[in-house]
């Protein structure tokens, strides 16, 4: 049960972003720029490090969503987001992806992590500033969305059909619009 | 020096922010809600919880900067760096003493805070929404945290510099620019 009383039909960062819609918009902004603007890394390659990220973190509800929404990017391909949660270093990702992952991961742990010859690797598998960049913020705001889901105990469910579903709509339509439908929907 | 190729002379997140305006903007906008927008929590009581977060993280530029804004707002740095050195002796509500133990727990693991924890809170008189903003704050600056520190950001110590950007952003808030040009300092 959660921790505050959230709406009980949206699972997830949902129920929380419904109960406070004031913070839900910046949080919706900042994740629609990072994973859904324009950018050179895919938008499989950022759901893949969201994904990664949160795996680590042990969110359920995060690493399922995301992993679902990589899935839709990537053609359906369920198996190779379940390779880079598992080891990444045997995924038929790219050797810059491989090195952007590895310094996602040292910022999931502490951004101190990340040295110079981490970057270093990247930039020669020819990762560019921006990339680099958006790596770190993207691990580094997935702490937060998973701590948010996490530390308010929202409900997470199992059934792996729902974010698959889910997935495909947000892959489809973006974050800001499929969260204009909750938060019109729970309207204090 | 930083790991890219960040303005010089920008302190910490600011320089992040000048490299990457389209993500500095929802990024200020979620702290200036969180804590500078009219709430039941005081501005200094939430920039208590930002710093003790921070603090945590061994993050020195959020450390000093939002440890100067709350010491901006409750015209006391000795309650700040009590927060910081052991924060269930310092001169603080009961409230938010129960608030910082939930806080703490979100900065290692949201899945640590407890029922318990929570009714504690709430015996003091803290609120759902008072409980879902400290959860936030806790989770927003360990994203503020591993931003600064995972881009190798440049962190200077100097104490003056912190006192004029807490009075800053005690009196503005996040919506616009803390530093505008390259700062020196000793």
């Amino acid at each position: 049960m959660p921790h505050i009383p959230l709406p009980s039909d949206l699972p997830g960062i949902r129920g929380a972003m419904a109960f406070r819609p004031e913070t839900a918009r910046p949080l919706n902004a900042l994740v629609e720029v990072l994973l859904t603007g324009p950018s050179t890394l895919t938008r499989g390659e950022r759901e893949l490090i969201a994904t990664y990220v949160s795996s680590r973190n042990c969110t359920h509800y995060c690493h399922s969503i995301h992993g679902a929404i990589a899935a839709a990017h990537l053609g359906g391909n369920e198996a190779l987001v379940k390779q880079v949660k598992t080891d990444f270093t045997q995924a038929d990702i790219s050797p810059k992806l491989k090195a952007l992952l590895v310094i996602a991961g040292k910022v999931q742990q502490d951004g101190k992590l990340v040295t110079a010859g981490d970057v270093e690797a990247a930039r020669k598998q020819g990762a560019t500033d921006i990339e680099i960049h958006d790596t770190v913020l993207i691990a580094a705001a997935f702490c937060m969305y998973n701590r948010y889901v996490d530390g308010l105990a929202t409900v997470q469910p199992d059934d792996e059909a729902l974010y698959r579903e889910r997935g495909r709509r947000v892959a489809r339509d973006g974050y800001v619009t499929v969260s204009e439908e909750y938060l019109a929907s729970h309207a204090r | 020096m930083p790991h890219i190729n960040l303005p010089e002379g920008l302190p910490g997140i600011t320089a992040g922010f000048a490299f990457r305006p389209e993500t500095a903007k929802p990024m200020r906008e979620l702290a200036h809600i969180l804590l500078h927008e009219p709430s039941s929590l005081t501005p200094g009581e939430r920039e208590l919880i930002a710093t003790y977060v921070s603090s945590r993280n061994c993050t020195t530029f959020c450390e000093l900067s939002h440890g100067a804004a709350a010491a901006s707002h409750l015209g006391d740095p000795a309650v700040v760096k009590q927060v910081k050195t052991d924060f269930a002796h310092a001169d603080i509500s009961p409230k938010v003493k129960a608030l910082l133990a939930i806080a703490g727990k979100v900065q290692q693991d949201g899945k640590l805070v407890t029922a318990a924890d929570v009714e504690a809170a709430r015996k003091h008189g803290a609120t759902d929404l008072e409980i879902h903003d400290t959860v936030l704050i806790a989770a927003a600056f360990s994203m503020y945290n591993r931003y600064v520190d995972g881009l190798g950001t440049w962190q200077p110590t100097d104490p003056a510099m912190y006192e004029q950007m807490g009075h800053q952003l005690a009196d503005k808030g996040y919506r616009e620019a803390s530093v505008r040009q390259p700062v020196e300092v000793a």
